[in-house]
C-alpha cells in the first residue's frame, strides 16, 4: 500500500456523531438538527449515505405503520403483536414508544416524495397487512439521505468507524470514537459529546446456504457486519437477547420476501406432495412450547418450526402456491414488483431458472440465521426507556441510552424491540437524537475528554493488518497461503463454519447444546487470538478485517447469551438439544450480557420483563 | 447477481466505486474501467447498475445457482420520477415494468432547520419533530401510565 508512513489523522469534532447512516441514522441526525439548531451534528457511514444500509436495495412494504388516523390500530395493539410474535419477551416500554411516534414518519416520508399506495376506495394508504403499507420505494433510501443531508453540519462517507473512544477520567463515559477512510487510509478520531449508534446488525455470522459466488445473497445484506453490536460491546454497555437471531422462510435461494405473497396475495404453503402441513404439527408443537401455539397470529418462530419438521420428516420441498394469485394481472405484477422494488436478485433467480409462478409454484426455504434488532426478532444493547411511563428498572438515565454515558442507540443497535422494521428503526433514530440533545444541553461545561494515547493506541492496532501483510507476503512466493498471516475471508469462513456446527446454523438443523456451544467459544477463543495475525493487502481488506473484528465479537456474545438461557424459548430459530422446551417458569426474563474489555470475561444476569396489563 | 461491466462502453467515471455499499466496485489500475473486485460480497442490489451513465454494468446470476441465458436489466430516470425494469428469461420470454419512484423533485425536502425553531422547553416534553401534529390524531401523543407495566407470565 505504501501508505503507513503517509498517513494522516483527521480530527472531526461534533457534539453529537451518529455513526452509521442508514434508516436510524438517517433519522438521528434529522432530529438531532430540528431540535439542536446550534449543533455540530456529524454523521459517519462506511459506505456512501445515498445507499448504504439495509435499505440501500429499495423496500416495497413499510411494515411498521398504526395508521391511527383512521383508527386501524393503536400503539398498544402494535406491542401486543410483537410480545406474541418474540414468544412473550419484547420491551414492551420501548416497542410502545416507537409505536406511538411511527405514524408522524410516514407521513414525513410521504411529505417527502416517498409514493404510497393508496386504497382507491378509501383513500387510505394500501394495507398489505395490519402493519404493512405498499410502497414504490425504489428510492426510499436516497429520500431520507436527502433529509438527513441537509441536517448534517457533515456527512462522512466511506470512513470504518472501529471502535469507541471513551472519556479520559470517567471510564463509562463515550467521548467519542475511531476509524479509517476506506479510500484514503486517513486515520480519523471523532470527539463527540454523545454519539449514536445506528450501525447495522449481523449477516455473514453463521455459515450461509450459498458459499460459491452467491454467498453474497444473504437475506440481511453483506455490509451489515455487527458494528451494531461491536461498538457497544467493547465500550462496556450491556447488550439483551442476543441468543434470540433470526432464521427466515423465504424463496429459495434469493431469498425473496414472502410476506407481500402471503398477506395481500393470499398465496399459500404445501408440501412436495400438495398437502397443507403447519397443522401437522400442532400437538408436537404444543408439547414444546404449551398455549403459545394458540396465539394469533401463529408466531414467525412456530411456523418456521412446522416448515423444519415436516422438511425433515422427507416431504420437502416446500412450495408457495402461487399459480392461482397469479393468473390475476394486477397481483402478478405486484408479485414480480415486490421483487424488483427489494430483492432483485430473486428476480434473477427465476428469469435463469424459467420459473414463472404464473406456471410453477417457487420453491421456499429456510435462511441461516441472522442476529439484528429490527425483524421479527429483537437483539441489541440494553437501553433506557421512555421518561414518562418506563418502570424503573428499566430507566436510569435519558431515552435509548445505553448503561455507558452519553451513548445512544437505534435501529438494530437497540434490544427488546422487535417490529420496529424501516419506518421504527428511523423513528427510534429520532427518539434518540432528541435524548441525545438534551444530554449535550444538560452537560454544559463538563464534557468529556479523549486520550491521546488511547487514539494512538488504537491506530496502531487499527492499521496493523497492513504492516503483517507487506511483511509476511515476502515470505512466500504468491498466492493466498502463508505461514504468518490470515487474509479477512478466511477468518470470516472460519467463523461461519463455528457458528454453524456449534451455535446452531443450517448444517445442524439449528441445533445446539451446551457441549457444543463450550466447544465453540473454545474454538472463537482461537480465532479470536489468531485476528492479531490478520494480513490485509490493502485498505478494501482492511475494512474486511474490521467488519470481522465486528462480527466475530457479536457472535461471541451471541453463543454466551445462547448458553446462558437454558430453554427453547424459539423453536424454529433455534433449539437447545438439551433443553428442549419452552420454560415460562426460569426463563420469562431478558438475558444480559456485558463483556470486559480487559479480561474477555462476559457476565450474564437476568432482568425482568414488564407486560402492559390492561 | 454479482455484477461485471462492459469493457466497451465503461469510461472509468467513478460513479458506481462511489455508490457501492459494499465496497467492492474499484477502478482497475491498469485498464482505468471499474470492475468487481469481490463477487462473493455483492448482493445484487443493483445501486451501481442504477447509477452507471453508460449503461456499462450489468449482473450475470450468481454461478452457484442460476442458470445461464438471464437478464435482468433497469433503467432508473430521475427527472422522470420512474424506474423501468425488462426481464428476460433463460427461455427468452420477456416480462417489463414500470414504477413510480419519487413523487416530489430531488432536493425540495425542507430542511429540518427550515422549520420554526422549537421552544427550549419542548425539549423535555415526549413529542418528536412535528408532532402531535404530524400523527393527524386528536388528544395529543398517546402515552401509558407507569401502573399499566407489570411483571408476570401473559
Amino acid at each position: 500500500m505504501g501508505m503507513f508512513g503517509r498517513r494522516k489523522t483527521v480530527f472531526v469534532d461534533s457534539d453529537i456523531l451518529v455513526i452509521g447512516g442508514g434508516m436510524a441514522g438517517c433519522g438521528a441526525t434529522y432530529e438531532a438538527r430540528y431540535w439542536g439548531r446550534d449543533l455540530n451534528i456529524v454523521c459517519v457511514e462506511k459506505a456512501n449515505i445515498e445507499r448504504s444500509g439495509a435499505v440501500a436495495q429499495g423496500l416495497y412494504a413499510i411494515n411498521c405503520y398504526m395508521g391511527m388516523q383512521w383508527g386501524e390500530n393503536q400503539p398498544e395493539d402494535h406491542v401486543r403483536y410483537a410480545r406474541n410474535d418474540l414468544m412473550g419477551l419484547v420491551r414492551e416500554d420501548l416497542g410502545y414508544d416507537i409505536a406511538r411516534h411511527v405514524d408522524s414518519t410516514v407521513h414525513k416520508f410521504e411529505e417527502w416524495g416517498l409514493p404510497i399506495m393508496k386504497d382507491p376506495k378509501t383513500g387510505r394508504y394500501l394495507r398489505e397487512g395490519k402493519w404493512q403499507i405498499m410502497i414504490h420505494g425504489e428510492s426510499y433510501k436516497p429520500i431520507v439521505a436527502e433529509a438527513a443531508r441537509k441536517a448534517a453540519t457533515k456527512v462522512c462517507n466511506r470512513i470504518m468507524i472501529t471502535h469507541l473512544l471513551m472519556d479520559k477520567t470517567k471510564s463509562n463515559r463515550v467521548a467519542g470514537a475511531v476509524g479509517f477512510n476506506v479510500r484514503t487510509g486517513d486515520f480519523h478520531v471523532f470527539r463527540a459529546k454523545a454519539v449514536i449508534v445506528g450501525a447495522g446488525g449481523a449477516s455473514h455470522i453463521f455459515k450461509p446456504r450459498a458459499v460459491g459466488e452467491g454467498m453474497g445473497r444473504t437475506w440481511y445484506a453483506p455490509w451489515s457486519s455487527a458494528s451494531a453490536y461491536a461498538l457497544p460491546i467493547l465500550a462496556g454497555a450491556k447488550m439483551t437477547q442476543m441468543e434470540n437471531r433470526i432464521v427466515l422462510t423465504r424463496f429459495k435461494d434469493g431469498y425473496g420476501p414472502v410476506g407481500a405473497y402471503f398477506l395481500h396475495l393470499k398465496t399459500y404453503t404445501q408440501n412436495g406432495y400438495g398437502e397443507e402441513f403447519e397443522s401437522k404439527w400442532y400437538n408436537q408443537t404444543k408439547e414444546l412450547v404449551g398455549d403459545y401455539i394458540d396465539r394469533h397470529p401463529v408466531p414467525t418462530c412456530l411456523r418456521n418450526h412446522a416448515f423444519l419438521e415436516e422438511t425433515k420428516a422427507g416431504r420437502g420441498p416446500i412450495r408457495m402456491v402461487t399459480k392461482e394469485a397469479f393468473q390475476d394481472p394486477h397481483k402478478e405484477t405486484v408479485g414480480w414488483e415486490n421483487f424488483l422494488g427489494m430483492t432483485i436478485g430473486q428476480a434473477v433467480v427465476w428469469a435463469s431458472q424459467n420459473i414463472d409462478p404464473k406456471h410453477t409454484n417457487p420453491e421456499l426455504t429456510t435462511s441461516e440465521p441472522y442476529v439484528m434488532g429490527s425483524h421479527a426478532t429483537c437483539s441489541g444493547a440494553w437501553a433506557s426507556g421512555p421518561e414518562d411511563y418506563a418502570p424503573a428498572e428499566y430507566q436510569w438515565g435519558y431515552n435509548r441510552m445505553m448503561t455507558v454515558d452519553g451513548l445512544f442507540g437505534a435501529g438494530d443497535t437497540i434490544g427488546g424491540t422487535a417490529h420496529k422494521f424501516s419506518s421504527g428503526s428511523f423513528t427510534e433514530g429520532r427518539i434518540a437524537a432528541k435524548a441525545a440533545v438534551r444530554y449535550v444541553s444538560d452537560m454544559g461545561k463538563n464534557q468529556p475528554q479523549v486520550s491521546e494515547q488511547d487514539y494512538k493506541d488504537l491506530e496502531r492496532e487499527i492499521f496493523q493488518p497492513l504492516e503483517t501483510y507487506r511483511v509476511g507476503r515476502n515470505e512466500i512466493t504468491g498466492g493466498t497461503v502463508s505461514p504468518s498471516y490470515l487474509l479477512p475471508i478466511h477468518g470470516l469462513q472460519r467463523l461461519e463454519k463455528i457458528m454453524d456446527e456449534y451455535v446452531g446454523g443450517i448444517s445442524a438443523n439449528y441445533i445446539t447444546n451446551d457441549q457444543l456451544l463450550n466447544r465453540g467459544i473454545e474454538l472463537l477463543g482461537m480465532l479470536k487470538e489468531d485476528m492479531a495475525h490478520m494480513g490485509a493487502e490493502d485498505l478494501h481488506q482492511l475494512q474486511r478485517t474490521w467488519e470481522l473484528h465486528h462480527r466475530l465479537l457479536a457472535s461471541e456474545s451471541v453463543t454466551q447469551h445462547t448458553l446462558f438461557r437454558q430453554e427453547t424459548r424459539w423453536p424454529g430459530y433455534y433449539y437447545r438439544g438439551d433443553h428442549m422446551k419452552l420454560d415460562d417458569k426460569d426463563w420469562h426474563c431478558f438475558t444480559l450480557s456485558r463483556y470486559d474489555r480487559e479480561s474477555g470475561k462476559w457476565a450474564m444476569e437476568k432482568a425482568p420483563v414488564y407486560h402492559i396489563i390492561d | 447477481m454479482p455484477t461485471f461491466v462492459y469493457m466497451t462502453r465503461c469510461d472509468g467515471c467513478g460513479h458506481c466505486v462511489d455508490i457501492c455499499p459494499s465496497d467492492i466496485m474499484h477502478i482497475d489500475k491498469v485498464h482505468r474501467r471499474a470492475f468487481n473486485i469481490e463477487p462473493n460480497m455483492c448482493w445484487e442490489c443493483y445501486s451501481c447498475v442504477k447509477a452507471c451513465p453508460q449503461n456499462a454494468i450489468d449482473v450475470r446470476g450468481y454461478a452457484d445457482f442460476a442458470p445461464m441465458g438471464h437478464s435482468v436489466r433497469v433503467l432508473r430516470e430521475e427527472a422522470k420520477g420512474t424506474i423501468s425494469w425488462r426481464l428476460k428469461f433463460r427461455d427468452g420470454r420477456e416480462k417489463d415494468f414500470v414504477s413510480p419512484i419519487r413523487t416530489t423533485p430531488w432536493g425540495s425536502i425542507k430542511g429540518a432547520a427550515e422549520y420554526a425553531v422549537p421552544r427550549p422547553e419542548d425539549l423535555a416534553s415526549q413529542e418528536l419533530a412535528h408532532e402531535p401534529e404530524a400523527l393527524k390524531i386528536s388528544g395529543g401523543l398517546p402515552a401509558l401510565r407507569p401502573e399499566q407495566l407489570k411483571q408476570g407470565v401473559l
